[in-house]
């Protein structure tokens, strides 16, 4: 922020700006406008919507800063600032949002509430813009809300966004066509190489979470690395075809309502032929998991599941030695050449 | 036959009861039986971990009816985990082995017509007039209940016969159960108000006052909260709630409650976490001695008013004690922590009677003022 002070001086000149020179301080806000920098938590959706918020604030001209990858660090911040009954997630959240908090000139916080008439997600998503807003009083927090239930879209969302940035209604939606083009070549990219690994004949696990769990460096990171040190191909419950899943996820159970379980269930319904295991990942105390994987456990029969569930103080030593076992137990129940 | 069971929710197992016994008139019903241990330990063993301890509440409940001999099962649902309880709980007493009807009306299946046509088809000698009926009925003993124990909550403490109010409750919860005409109801609502007011109370002229905000299950099961509001009343403190059956079945509207909520929440943040924001900040401009925000441990959408009580908490002065409640919750470190805010909140008031003026304490209290008449 303070070479971004002194970059306003130089441009425009210092006595004329302290004298309240009025075209120069409009040139001066011009130029904050123009070179705002705009920060997103790498948390929570950021592994769902990341590349469409980033090449959306591109498009729009904006810089764009990523915070880093979650480390210990980040989850003691966020434990300090939240309370102790609050998930995991949500701590991992509010240490990224700490970190960017006089690092960028807005942050972004989205809400989610529903996603069609029938479908929503957790409540933990409706209320994330109130809660980092009451515990950070001073951080600058843009917000858009995905709320498909009351005849909005999710383009008329990010074109409010665009609004209250300064930029025009086509602009902003020409944005957004180019963040969901190059979301969507993403997710197509990375379906079609875990459909190749799924066809492949080693070992493979499943590992069916929140995707913001499975691509954490801090909790699905270690994991993953673990599977792969055990000679284990991991694939992840959100690289499935999304659409195929919500549909098959009626196989398992009919009146669930949180679109992100739907499609983590679903992918365990569309692979369990296909994997050896699967290990149902969950945080310390995930309120939909709590419920959705109880009901997982009692109804998919004739692969192995095991649930991990992950808190702040979970010791990788601990964690290895269970995915060991695990890992035994596949070989002993269908022995590979 | 049909054996019908329910599960427990504060008192309101009396009209619900009758409304049963409306709808059912040729089948039994199971009431649950009263909360012990026992019904705890059975709903913990039987649910997952960290779920919410409203569904091992109803799990315990349930399993006590179906060894009973119940065989038809109810239960509703509605926004947050609340939903999807049903399923979850229907699953596993399968998987105990008991053999039953499971009667979900949960989110989309609550709506009317969907309860009636489920309904007709336990009972087929049901009418679309004997339903509407007994179902206003039931609604209209449940807000006369309310009405009455939001008057009762704040005296009861100041009782010079303790045991007054809580035998005239006894009498009007039997009459209100026996009666059978709309009318008859109205009547015996007025006849217990005016015994209720005729009750001789102690009050001081300024007694301390908390209100009490919170996840509904916890606030209306008083054995879910460890009986707290008893306890307060005990030591002489005027409790007041406005968050019951009837506030969710009329009181409740978002929109409305987000422009009161004066900016401390944008957007709704799920179930009555914006209900516990408004009622605080009422509660602390009504100026109140202290606020106690309820919850079962993990309520998602009490954990997201949680950061916004807090603020309130700080741009009012006013305490608030946040309590999680689980089925292990100790009885005494509670104890402790409740004796500690009262004693803490009585030594605030006595600081503030050196600099404040005395007067006007209590100056906008027309909730309270409201229902004492």
């Amino acid at each position: 922020m303070k070479d971004r002070m002194e970059t306003i001086r130089s441009f425009s000149c210092l006595e004329n700006f302290e004298r309240g020179d009025i075209n120069c301080t409009k040139l001066a806000i011009l130029h904050l406008v123009m070179h705002m920098k705009i920060g997103l938590p790498k948390a929570l959706l950021y592994y769902r919507y990341g590349v469409l918020w980033e090449t959306f604030f591109h498009e729009l001209g904006f810089d764009v800063e990523v915070s880093a990858d979650t480390s210990k660090e980040t989850l003691e911040i966020g434990t300090k600032t939240t309370l102790d009954e609050n998930c995991l997630p949500l701590k991992i959240f509010m240490g990224h949002v700490k970190s960017l908090i006089g690092q960028c000139d807005r942050i972004l916080v989205p809400r989610f509430s529903r996603t069609s008439k029938t479908e929503e997600y957790c409540v933990r998503f409706w209320g994330l813009p109130d809660v980092v807003q009451n515990t950070f009083p001073n951080a600058p927090i843009i917000s858009y809300n995905l709320d498909i239930g009351l005849h909005r879209s999710e383009a008329a969302a990010f074109i409010k966004i665009g609004h209250t940035l300064g930029k025009s209604k086509s602009a902003a939606f020409q944005a957004y066509r180019a963040g969901c083009r190059a979301q969507q070549r993403l997710e197509q990219q990375n379906m079609r190489v875990q459909s190749t690994q799924l066809h492949k004949s080693d070992k493979k696990i499943l590992i069916a979470a929140q995707p913001y769990l499975i691509h954490d460096a801090y909790v699905g990171g270690q994991l993953q690395k673990m599977i792969a040190q055990q000679g284990v191909t991991p694939v992840f419950s959100d690289r499935c075809n999304r659409r195929l899943c919500r549909a098959l996820s009626k196989e398992i159970s009919n009146d669930l309502y949180w679109s992100l379980n739907k499609e983590m269930i679903g992918a365990i319904e569309l692979c369990k032929n296909q994997v050896d295991g699967i290990i149902l990942l969950t945080a310390f105390p995930c309120g939909s998991d709590a419920l959705v994987n109880e009901l997982v456990l009692r109804r998919v029969q004739n692969v192995p599941i095991i649930q991990i569930l992950m808190d702040e103080h979970t010791a990788p030593a601990g964690l290895e030695t269970r995915i060991e076992s695990f890992v035994d137990i596949l070989a002993k129940r269908r022995p590979y050449a | 036959m049909l054996k019908i069971g329910y599960p427990h929710l504060g008192d309101y197992h009396i009209p619900i009861r009758r409304l049963l016994q409306d709808l059912f008139p040729t089948a039994e019903i199971v009431s649950p039986p009263p909360f012990t241990q026992k019904t705890v330990e059975l709903g913990g063993r039987h649910s997952p971990d960290f779920v919410c301890a409203p569904f091992k509440y109803n799990m315990g409940n349930y399993i006590e009816m179906l060894e009973a001999g119940a065989n038809v099962l109810l239960q509703t649902g509605l926004g947050c985990r609340y939903g999807y309880y049903g399923e979850v709980q229907e699953q596993i007493l399968r998987d105990l082995g008991y053999d039953f009807t499971f009667l979900c009306f949960s989110r989309e299946k609550a709506h009317p017509q969907k309860i009636y046509e489920t309904c007709k088809k336990l009972n087929p000698n049901l009418t679309f007039s004997i339903f509407s009926r007994a179902v206003l009925q039931a609604i209209t003993r449940i807000y006369f209940m309310d009405q009455l124990d939001y008057f009762l909550r704040e005296q009861i403490g100041f009782a010079k016969n303790t045991n007054c109010f809580t035998k005239t409750k006894k009498l009007f919860l039997k009459e209100l159960t026996a009666e059978n005409s709309m009318f008859g109801l109205y009547r015996i609502f007025h006849k217990y108000r005016a015994r209720y007011h005729a009750i001789e109370t102690q009050m001081p002229q300024n007694p301390l006052r908390v209100g009490i905000v919170g996840e509904l299950y916890t606030l209306m099961e008083p054995y879910s909260n460890h009986f707290l509001e008893k306890r307060l009343a005990e030591g002489g403190i005027v409790v007041s709630r406005k968050m019951s059956a009837s506030f969710l079945l009329f009181g409740k509207r978002d929109r409305r409650s987000l422009h009161s909520s004066r900016g401390y929440l944008q957007y709704t943040v799920g179930a009555n976490g914006i209900d516990s924001v408004v009622g605080s900040r009422q509660y602390a401009k009504d100026g109140y001695d202290g606020l106690i925000h309820m919850k079962s441990f993990g309520c998602t959408p009490e954990l997201n008013a949680q950061p916004a009580l807090d603020q309130i908490s700080r741009d009012y002065d006013i305490p608030i004690l946040h309590l999680s409640f689980d089925t292990q919750t100790g009885e005494v470190g509670l104890e402790t922590r409740i004796e500690a805010f009262m004693d803490m909140i009585e030594m605030k008031r006595k600081q503030q009677h050196e600099n404040y003026n005395q007067s006007r304490r209590g100056y906008r209290l027309h909730l309270h003022k409201r229902r004492v008449h």
